[in-house]
C-alpha cells in the first residue's frame, strides 16, 4: 500500500471545488485574511489557449463534432466545461427505472466556464413556497436576508437587465441590456398580444466595462469561455483576485475522497487523490468548505464515514443525497417562412437570449404548483454540426433541392425552452452505490429519479404556451410531443438541464436538514457546503446567482466566526 | 506589416494588462481583439495542406463516399459542393474513431454495392448515372422502406450519411458562406435587428 502523504502545513480553510460556490468562498476568505487551499479535481484553465472563442468549425478537424462524433450527441467540442454527462473512469449508476444524467465539469472554474450566464434572483415567495401551497418546506432564510448579497454579487460580476417590477422575478442591479434580435422582437410582439410578460433577459455578461473587465464584443460564444473575461466565470473573475492576496493555494488534479474527522467530532482535514501522482494525500485545515457541485458534495459527505458519523459526515438527519431536484425542461420550436425574406445580418449578440419570459401566471390558479420561465433561441447563428438534422428528416431526398431548402430555412427557426420548478419527492435522491468504485477507488453515486404529475403538467403547459406563441407569430409549430413515450410533453431526463440541487439542504430543523441558513453543517460547525446542495427549493430561476449570493453570505459568516474563535 | 512580429500571445497579454489598468479599455479591445481574430485565421490556414489519405475506408469505398457526398450536396451556380467542402475527409475521420459509424457507414457502403450488384451486376460506382439515380431515389425516402422492407437498411444508411454530409458541408468555409452567415466578429455595440419584413 502506498502511504498517505500528509501536508505539513495546516491551512485555515480547505475549499473543495472551484466553481461558483467554491470560487466565491475562496475570494472572500482569502481577501478576509485566511490562509486557504483550494482543491480542484480538474486541470487549470488557460483561457487564451483552452477557450475556442472565434474559432470557425472548419478550423477544427472534427468541426465541433468531437472525436468519433461523440460531441455531436453529448456536448459540442467548442464548449468549455472539460466534462459532460459521461467522464471516462468516473462512472455513476442509476437505479432500475431511473435515468439520471449527471453533468460534471473537471476544470478550474467548473461549470462557470461554459454556463448560460442566466442570472435570476429567487423571488421572496420562493423562500416561503411551502407555506404558500403546502408542498415541501420553506427556507430558513428570507429574501430580505439574501437581497444584500444579490446586490453585492450583481455589482461585482456584472449582470445586464432592466427594472420591470415583476413579482416572480425581482429586479437587481443591472447594466443596460443589448438590443433585441429579430426573432426576439417577433416573440415579444406575440407575447404582448397574448398577455405574456416578455422582458430583457438577465445575463452575467458585461455590456459596459466594470471592475477592469472588458465589455462584451458580441461574438455570441459565451459557452466556449470568454478570452476577454467579458462574461462571468469563477476562473476569471473570482479566482484571480483571490490568488492576488497571496493567501490562496490552488491544487489542481485533486479529487477529494473523504473529510477526516477529529476525536472531538470536528472536520480536521481532507484526504484527496493526487491524480497525476496516482497517490493519496491529506491536507489539514481548521474549517472545510465543500463546493464540489451538489451531487459530488453529497457523495463526499456520504463517503466520509467515521465512528462519530457512521452514515457520513453531517448526515445525522439522513437527508444527505435526498431532496434532489433538477429543473423541469421541455423545448419547442417553430418555423417562420416570413424570416426567409430577412436580409443576412449579424445576429450573434451575446451568448444567450436578449429577451425572456419570466413566470407570468403567478397570480392565477394553475393546473400545477410553482412555475417556469421561457428562454428564446434560434435565428441566424453560426452554422454547426447537427444544424440541419431536422431539415434532413423533414425534407429527405438529396441534391440541388436539399441545398436550396437549407438556404431557405437557415435562420427561420425560433425555439423556446421552458425551465420550471421541480418539487422534491421521496423517490428522487442519490446514494452511494455499494458495488461500484471509480478509477480512484472512490465509491460512486447511484441515482434514483422520477418526475411526478406536478412536473408533467408543467411540461404540458409549456408545450401549450410555445404553440400559442408560435401560432400567434404566424409560424408553424414543429415540436411533436404527447403524454406517451420516454419524454412525455418533451420533458427531458433528470440532470439534463444541469440544475441539480438540494442534496445537503439548509433548514431550521437539524432533524430534516443538513445545514443552517449560513450553509454551516448542523452537526459539524467547522464544515460548510456552499454549492447548489444547500438549496431548499429549485425555483424557475437558474441556481448560479443564488449559489454565489449564498456562498458570499456563508463566507462572511465563516470569517466572522473565525475571528471570534468559534470554529 | 508593422504588426507582423507581434504574436497572438503578446496581444492577449496586452489585452489582459489593459483590463487590469482600466484606462485604455475603450480604445484597445476592439482593435486588438480583431487583430487576434485575424491572426488565428492565418495560423489555422497555414496548418492545412496536402492530399488526404483515408484513415478508415478502403480506396474503393472512399471513392463511393465521395460520389455520394457529391450527389447529396452538389456544386451549383452559387457555391461549391460537399466534396470541395471537405465532407468526405470529415466523415472518414469520425468513422475511423467510432465503431458505430463504422457499422453504419462502412456496412452501408457494402450494402449499397451489393444492392447494385444484385440489380445491375456491378457496384454503385460502375453503374450508369440513370441506375445510380434509381437506387438513390429508392433509399432517400422513408416512405419507400414502408412499401419495400428490403430497403430499410439502405434508408437508414442514407439518412445517416445525409446528416453527416450536411454537417461537413455547412461547417466548411464554403457552406457557411453559402448560408450567408455574418458574424463571429467583434462589435462595440450589438446593432439589433434590421427592419423586419412584413409578415
Amino acid at each position: 500500500m502506498a502511504q498517505v502523504i500528509r501536508s505539513p502545513k495546516a491551512y485555515d480553510v480547505c475549499i473543495i471545488g472551484s466553481g461558483a460556490g467554491g470560487g466565491m468562498a475562496a475570494k472572500n476568505l482569502a481577501e478576509g485574511g485566511l490562509n486557504c487551499v483550494l482543491l480542484e479535481a480538474g486541470p487549470n484553465v488557460n483561457p487564451e489557449k483552452d477557450f475556442k472563442m472565434w474559432t470557425w468549425p472548419y478550423e477544427l478537424p472534427h468541426r465541433g463534432a468531437g472525436v468519433g462524433g461523440r460531441a455531436r450527441e453529448n456536448f459540442s467540442e467548442f464548449l468549455a466545461p472539460n466534462g459532460a454527462w459521461e467522464i471516462d473512469g468516473e462512472p455513476y449508476t442509476s437505479a432500475p427505472g431511473a435515468n439520471f444524467q449527471w453533468f460534471r465539469s473537471r476544470i478550474v472554474g467548473g461549470r462557470t466556464n461554459h454556463w448560460g450566464r442566466i442570472a435570476l434572483r429567487f423571488a421572496p415567495i420562493d423562500f416561503k413556497s411551502g407555506t404558500r401551497d403546502g408542498l415541501g418546506d420553506d427556507w430558513p432564510i428570507t429574501y430580505e436576508d439574501l437581497a444584500p448579497y444579490y446586490d453585492k454579487v450583481e455589482s461585482y460580476i456584472g449582470v445586464f437587465g432592466t427594472k420591470e417590477n415583476v413579482s416572480s422575478a425581482p429586479d437587481g442591479i443591472f447594466l443596460p441590456p443589448p438590443k433585441p434580435r429579430c426573432n426576439e422582437l417577433m416573440v415579444k410582439k406575440a407575447c404582448d398580444k397574448l398577455g405574456i410578460i416578455c422582458i430583457p433577459s438577465r445575463l452575467a455578461i458585461l455590456t459596459r466595462s466594470i471592475n477592469g473587465r472588458l465589455p462584451c464584443h458580441y461574438c455570441g460564444q459565451c459557452g466556449r469561455g470568454c478570452v476577454t473575461a467579458s462574461n462571468f466565470s469563477s476562473s476569471q473573475v473570482l479566482l484571480p483576485p483571490a490568488m492576488k492576496t497571496g493567501k490562496l493555494t490552488l491544487i489542481t488534479g485533486a479529487m477529494a475522497r473523504e473529510i477526516i474527522v477529529s476525536k472531538d467530532g470536528k472536520a480536521e482535514g481532507v484526504s484527496y487523490i493526487d491524480k497525476a501522482a496516482r497517490s493519496e494525500k491529506r491536507i489539514n485545515a481548521r474549517a472545510i468548505v465543500v463546493a464540489a457541485s451538489a451531487c459530488e458534495s453529497a457523495r463526499l459527505l456520504l463517503n466520509s464515514k467515521s465512528s462519530a458519523f457512521p452514515n457520513g459526515i453531517a448526515n445525522s438527519s439522513g437527508t444527505v443525497g435526498r431532496y434532489l431536484t433538477d429543473s423541469v425542461g421541455s423545448d419547442g420550436w417553430g418555423r417562420f417562412p416570413q424570416l426567409e425574406k430577412m436580409p443576412p445580418h449579424n445576429h450573434d449578440g451575446v451568448g444567450g437570449m436578449h429577451v425572456y419570459i419570466p413566470w407570468w401566471k403567478f397570480d392565477r390558479k394553475n393546473e400545477f404548483p410553482r412555475g417556469y420561465h421561457i428562454e428564446i433561441w434560434g435565428g441566424r447563428h453560426m452554422p454547426g454540426v447537427g444544424m440541419f438534422d431536422g431539415l434532413c428528416y423533414d425534407e429527405e431526398g438529396y441534391g440541388a433541392k436539399l441545398k436550396q431548402r437549407a438556404r431557405q430555412v437557415y435562420g427561420t427557426t425560433i425555439g423556446f425552452s421552458g425551465r420550471g420548478e421541480m418539487l422534491p419527492n421521496p423517490d428522487t435522491y442519490c446514494e452511494i452505490d455499494p458495488d461500484v468504485v471509480d478509477q480512484w477507488g472512490i465509491p460512486v453515486l447511484r441515482f434514483h429519479f422520477r418526475f411526478t404529475d406536478y412536473e408533467l403538467l408543467q411540461a404540458k403547459d409549456m408545450q401549450q404556451t410555445f404553440r400559442s406563441i408560435v401560432e400567434t407569430m404566424g409560424g408553424e409549430y414543429l415540436a411533436k410531443t404527447s403524454i406517451h413515450g420516454q419524454y412525455p410533453f418533451g420533458i427531458q431526463e433528470g440532470g439534463k438541464i444541469i440544475h441539480e440541487v438540494g442534496t445537503a439542504r439548509m433548514g431550521a430543523d437539524p432533524k430534516t436538514s443538513v445545514l443552517n441558513g449560513y450553509c454551516q453543517a448542523h452537526d459539524v460547525k467547522n464544515l460548510f457546503v456552499t454549492d447548489g446542495a444547500s438549496l431548499v427549493t429549485n425555483p424557475d430561476k437558474n441556481p448560479t446567482l443564488t449559489i454565489l449570493a449564498l456562498s458570499w453570505r456563508a463566507s462572511e459568516y465563516l470569517l466572522d466566526e473565525a475571528k471570534k474563535g468559534n470554529l | 506589416m508593422a504588426r507582423e512580429g507581434i504574436s497572438r500571445r503578446d496581444v492577449l497579454r496586452t489585452l489582459a494588462a489593459g483590463a487590469a489598468g482600466g484606462s485604455v479599455l475603450q480604445v484597445i479591445p476592439a482593435a486588438a481583439a480583431e487583430y487576434v481574430h485575424q491572426m488565428v485565421h492565418k495560423e489555422k490556414a497555414a496548418a492545412s495542406a496536402g492530399k488526404y489519405t483515408p484513415k478508415y475506408f478502403s480506396a474503393a469505398q472512399y471513392a463511393t463516399l465521395i460520389a455520394l457526398c457529391d450527389t447529396i450536396i452538389p456544386k451549383d451556380e452559387k457555391s461549391g459542393g460537399a466534396v470541395e467542402a471537405g465532407a468526405p475527409e470529415f466523415i472518414d475521420l469520425l468513422t475511423s474513431e467510432n465503431e458505430k459509424y463504422q457499422l453504419r457507414l462502412g456496412g452501408g457502403l457494402f450494402w449499397l454495392d451489393s444492392l447494385c450488384t444484385d440489380r445491375y451486376g456491378k457496384v454503385f460506382l460502375e453503374c450508369t448515372p440513370e441506375q445510380r439515380t434509381i437506387v438513390l431515389d429508392a433509399i432517400a425516402y422513408r416512405e419507400n422502406a414502408k412499401q419495400d422492407s428490403s430497403l430499410r437498411q439502405g434508408v437508414a444508411f442514407f439518412s445517416f450519411l445525409r446528416r453527416l454530409t450536411c454537417d461537413g458541408f455547412y461547417t466548411s468555409k464554403i457552406g457557411i458562406a453559402d448560408l450567408q452567415y455574418i458574424g463571429n466578429a467583434t462589435l462595440s455595440e450589438f446593432p439589433g435587428c434590421p427592419p423586419l419584413p412584413e409578415s
